[in-house]
């Protein structure tokens, strides 16, 4: 049914949630409600012909998703020899996928006035892979936009 | 959301019933005399009848109730059944179907009013000369026991109240007593489930299969003998629950072969031609998933026979056969898959016609004719674009034919064969799988990975040891190659195929997995093989779809993934299997369908050599020899199916190029579109494919007409713009229908507040019918707090809601500020008057369950109030 909330309390739309992480020195977040869980490095099967952007295929009890490197993704350095990635996991209208992280951060409550759209001079492959910026205390978190990063036409 | 569940229920036991109802007429016109077929029949349009009237489908109610009439006719012997009674039936069904067809997609009943008909069944209804039944007509439908009821007292079933009538599938004793004969077997032990909650069984067992593969292979390495005798429990305990949950969503294919019989009479009476249906093995079980793939491509084949097959009767009397031709259906299991077996006795397929016009299609080059074998020559069929027919009717030929038919079983894994002998008949083979979901798989290892390769697609295994053994991989010029019983068999590597590194592990043996991929074998060299398992498919993300050489993935016994080989993609990968049936497998591929491939029509038109529609868009295709295009008001038309259809040169409308050329062709080419039952023609030059691709690299359109160009197929395209060209030509409001049909153009937001459920229910059901948002609440408590929390355009307010009543919750309403104006209106019962006080405030009071007057009332005030917020905008505007 659709439902449209009318008294819009200020108090509960002015900050949103959203988790954090590290893609070498570039932070980021995704809103918790597109996450379904955060892990740690787990053994993965290697997909034969794969893009290179596909890391691999991990069992999440049950569910197979796809893992996908985001230092690749973002056209990045690759990660250093022992360097074990993080796997954050986040729902998509195709179930589960798995983006490879350097590090997991807070989860932290933003406010809505602090948001502003990507700057014009960031590179392309950053610019196309974030709806805006967050500009918090001493940092500005990059806000993923997850649909465009998994879009299947950037993998063939 | 209770009427809802009791529209869907009635369209599921509906159209079971229906399809029940086709078979049983085409029996009742042999057995005329059989009272408890007859008695069935009744039966099934009467509780039709009965539930239309109970959910207020007025027009399905009165197609029904007419038909009913005859057969109360007939059953009372005041009238015999003849041939052009059981086909106005049959139609009335045909109409019934439709109506539920509309009223499944939108809601409500469709605009068509079935005129025609109805005229002529009261027409047959009145011809009996006995007063009774066409008396009843004019009865209303509380009184369907007396209307039904004739004056003689064997019809106890029409004595049924219709509510009784409504639930009760199963035949009531009484009328069993009445047939005297046998009754049918739906007992009251059967439940409906719906089908997403076997799906979702399913898949839990699937997921329990691999939880059981995994402790199986951990307790083999345990000592503790309770453990491993409880694993071993869990297994067999997994193994029968897995067999009996695969059994919940077996259905007999007899459900699909249920409508031939009506297919094949049709078919034969409108071809002159006298056919004989037999099916034997109509109790074989196929999953659901199954039986639904194989509906469209069995009845493709079965008209085809009719059509194609079996001759007129003076041909077949002339070749020394019964005038009756026969076709046959068969199924049965046979190692795990089921056989299907159609054949007819008719004049089969001539291997040289067929040649001869593939040749002329461009399919085959003349010499290569020359050289294919009988066999091969008659699967020709199978070729996209290929249809033999001489003349293009208009129950086959649509040049959709057999390809498709091969494209979908090949889409669930079967196989299609076809044997045919000159002037004996034809048989056609179909092989599928039982079930889709889990399926016994190879695991081998290559390049240090491992993967499964399907059963289905095994034949065998060879191991080649030592030195000798690698001198029986022999090469042609450079291609690896295996003798394998006299015969050359061509050899891939597959960890070369994907890109692996090659491990040879010490072991001095080749192992060669022999594998068929359509028709065709090759042998793939991989590095180990290990066992069998039964794997759970599962698909693989969208960023690998663009893979062709796997079929999905699945959780092995480690709790591991393992990817699944998809024979025919490894085979193309590494070149063994040819490339010209590439275009072939692009369709094959898309059994894990997703949103951005579609089915698109290919064909020229004018100086455009590769124009595409959405084949869902497209009704039929048509060829028309010259000789029947007509001329009506400045147009070019046809007769089509009792109906005028305009013909539209499509090229007039691209570019301004009016060579009119397509409309001098002879036959002309024509693409018929539908709406409704408004058609319309467009002349092309020629059809050339229907593929199923995934659309890529878009382009803004270069011309009027076009919506844009894209890559299909490898070739730049460029995409009709339907909408465009048929508004163009004349065909303005055609696609109106569709969007007034699936929602109203008002669709305001109304607060419901009623205390009684079903009255809410019931109302409810009936403004979401009408388009509209419905927030429901049961008390005046409620209702204030739902106004709180939704922008509600419209209140309507029973007087008695708990709490307070309707007055109550209306002068709370206007004294909070953004409900002050808020239209409401007040909901009467039967009886009722609308509150002395309140009707000064309440903008309107109806009865709440009279639909039409609350729906006019809802229109009414949601329009008043669109006015004003257009008035009040205006004047916002006009103070900037």
């Amino acid at each position: 049914m659709n439902e449209q909330p009318s008294g819009i309390s200020p108090a509960e739309n002015a900050t949103r949630q959203y988790a954090t992480f590290y893609v070498k020195d570039l932070f980021f977040g995704i809103e918790v409600l597109e996450v379904q869980e955060v892990l740690r490095y787990q053994e993965m099967t290697r997909v034969p012909l794969a893009p290179q952007l596909v890391e691999g295929l991990i069992n999440l009890r049950g569910q197979i998703v796809t893992a996908i490197d985001m230092r690749r993704r973002l056209k990045l350095a690759p990660r250093e020899g022992a360097e074990t990635p993080m796997n954050m996991v986040v729902r998509s209208d195709d179930g589960a996928v798995s983006l490879l992280v350097d590090e997991i951060g807070d989860v932290l409550s933003v406010r809505r006035d602090d948001y502003e759209p990507a700057p014009e001079n960031a590179s392309r492959d950053l610019r196309e892979t974030i709806t805006g910026v967050y500009k918090l205390e001493g940092k500005l978190m990059l806000v993923l936009d997850t649909e465009r990063v998994l879009q299947a036409h950037d993998y063939v | 959301m209770e009427d809802q569940e009791i529209i869907k229920e009635f369209l599921i036991e509906s159209s079971e019933n229906l399809a029940r109802l086709d078979q049983e007429m085409v029996e009742l016109e042999q057995r005329p005399k059989d009272a408890s077929l007859l008695a069935s029949i009744f039966r099934t349009i009467h509780t039709i009848k009965g539930t239309c009237g109970f959910l207020g489908f007025g027009k399905l109610e009165k197609i029904t109730h007419v038909g009913e009439n005859i057969l109360s006719q007939v059953r009372n012997g005041e009238r015999d059944l003849n041939p052009r009674l059981v086909s106005l039936i049959l139609r009335m069904v045909d109409a019934v179907k439709f109506e539920l067809a509309a009223i499944e997609e939108s809601g409500a009943e469709s605009a068509d009013e079935h005129r025609e008909l109805r005229d002529r069944l009261e027409a047959a209804c009145g011809e009996s000369g006995t007063e009774a039944p066409a008396a009843a007509a004019a009865v209303v439908e509380e009184e369907v026991a007396v209307a039904v009821a004739p004056p003689v007292p064997v019809a106890i079933a029409a004595a049924e109240p219709p509510r009784a009538v409504e639930k009760s599938a199963a035949p009531a004793p009484a009328e069993a007593e009445s047939s005297g004969a046998k009754t049918s077997s739906v007992a009251d032990s059967n439940i409906r489930v719906d089908v997403s909650q076997l799906d979702k069984l399913m898949n839990l067992v699937g997921e329990l299969v691999l939880a059981r593969n995994q402790i199986l292979q951990f307790s083999a390495r345990q000592e503790n003998a309770a453990f491993n005798a409880t694993s071993q429990r869990l297994n067999l305990i997994t193994t029968q629950l897995q067999e009996g949950v695969m059994k919940t969503r077996m259905q007999p294919i007899g459900v699909v072969w249920n409508k031939l019989p009506r297919v094949v009479r049709d078919l034969a009476t409108s071809c002159g031609k006298q056919i004989q249906l037999e099916m034997d093995g109509a109790e074989t079980e196929l999953d659901k998933s199954i039986i639904e793939a194989i509906k469209d491509p069995l009845t493709h084949i079965v008209r085809n026979c009719c059509d194609h097959g079996i001759e007129r009767p003076e041909v077949r009397v002339g070749a020394g056969k019964a005038a009756q031709g026969r076709l046959v259906l068969r199924a049965f299991h046979e190692g795990g898959q089921v056989n299907i077996e159609i054949s007819d006795d008719g004049a089969g397929i001539n291997p040289e016609k067929v040649k001869k016009k593939a040749v002329q299609k461009g399919l085959l080059r003349p010499e290569q004719a020359e050289r294919i074998t009988e066999r091969e020559a008659i699967n020709l069929i199978f070729q996209p674009g290929f249809s033999t027919a001489e003349q293009v009717t208009n129950i086959s030929g649509r040049g959709v034919g057999m390809d498709v038919v091969k494209t979908n079983i090949e889409k669930i894994g079967g196989t299609v064969d076809l044997a045919s002998r000159n002037g004996q008949g034809t048989t056609v083979k179909i092989k599928i799988p039982l079930t889709l979901a889990i399926i016994p798989g190879l695991v081998v290892m290559s390049g240090g990975e491992r993967f499964v390769i399907p059963q289905v697609s095994l034949l065998e295994l060879v191991r080649l040891e030592g030195e000798a053994g690698r001198k029986m991989i022999e090469r042609i010029h450079g291609t690896p190659v295996y003798r394998r019983r006299g015969s050359l068999l061509p050899i891939a590597y597959l960890n070369e195929a994907l890109q692996l590194p090659f491990d040879p592990g010490g072991r001095d043996v080749i192992n060669i997995v022999v594998l068929q991929a359509e028709d065709r074998q090759f042998g793939l060299v991989v590095d180990s093989i290990n066992d069998t398992q039964e794997i759970v498919v599962k698909p693989l993300g969208k960023q690998l779809k663009g893979l062709t050489s796997y079929a999905g993935a699945t959780i092995m016994g480690d709790g591991k993934v393992a990817l699944i080989l998809d024979v025919l993609g490894v085979g193309l990968k590494s070149g063994v299997l040819s490339e010209s049936r590439e275009s072939h497998r692009g369709e094959h591929k898309v059994a894990d369908s997703n949103t951005d491939r579609q089915t698109l029509l290919l064909f020229r038109s004018g100086k455009f050599e590769r124009l595409a529609v959405p084949l869902s868009l497209v009704a039929r295709l048509e060829e028309f020899p010259r000789s029947e295009v007509e001329r009506a008001s400045g147009q070019d038309v046809v007769q089509y199916r009792g109906q005028i259809l305009p013909l539209v040169p499509l090229e007039n409308f691209l570019g301004g190029y009016g060579s009119g050329l397509a409309a001098e062709r002879d036959p002309v080419q024509v693409i018929v579109f539908s709406n409704g039952d408004r058609r319309i023609g467009l002349l092309v030059d020629q059809i050339l494919d229907i593929v199923e691709d995934v659309v890529v690299a878009r382009q803004k359109a270069s011309a009027a007409g076009l919506l844009g160009s894209a890559v299909v197929g490898g070739k730049v395209t460029d995409f009709l713009d339907l909408h465009a060209v048929i508004e163009q030509c004349g065909g303005g409001g055609w696609f109106q229908k569709d969007s007034s049909a699936a929602g109203q153009p008002s669709g305001s937001t109304v607060l419901l507040a009623e205390t009684s459920q079903f009255a809410r229910g019931l109302v409810k059901h009936y403004l979401e019918m009408g388009g509209h948002r419905v927030v429901e609440a049961s008390s005046v408590t409620d209702a204030v707090d739902k106004l709180s929390r939704h922008r509600i355009d419209i209140a309507a307010v029973s007087l008695d809601l708990q709490g307070g009543g309707g007055a109550e919750l209306l002068s709370r309403m206007r004294s909070h500020p953004t409900t002050a104006d808020t239209p409401a209106i007040a909901l009467t019962e039967e009886g009722q008057e609308a509150d002395a006080g309140s009707p000064r405030k309440f903008a309107d009071a109806q009865g709440k369950f009279d639909r039409e007057a609350m729906l006019r009332s809802v229109e009414r005030l949601a329009s008043a109030l669109a006015e004003r917020q257009v008035a009040q905008q205006q004047t916002a505007g006009s103070r900037r």
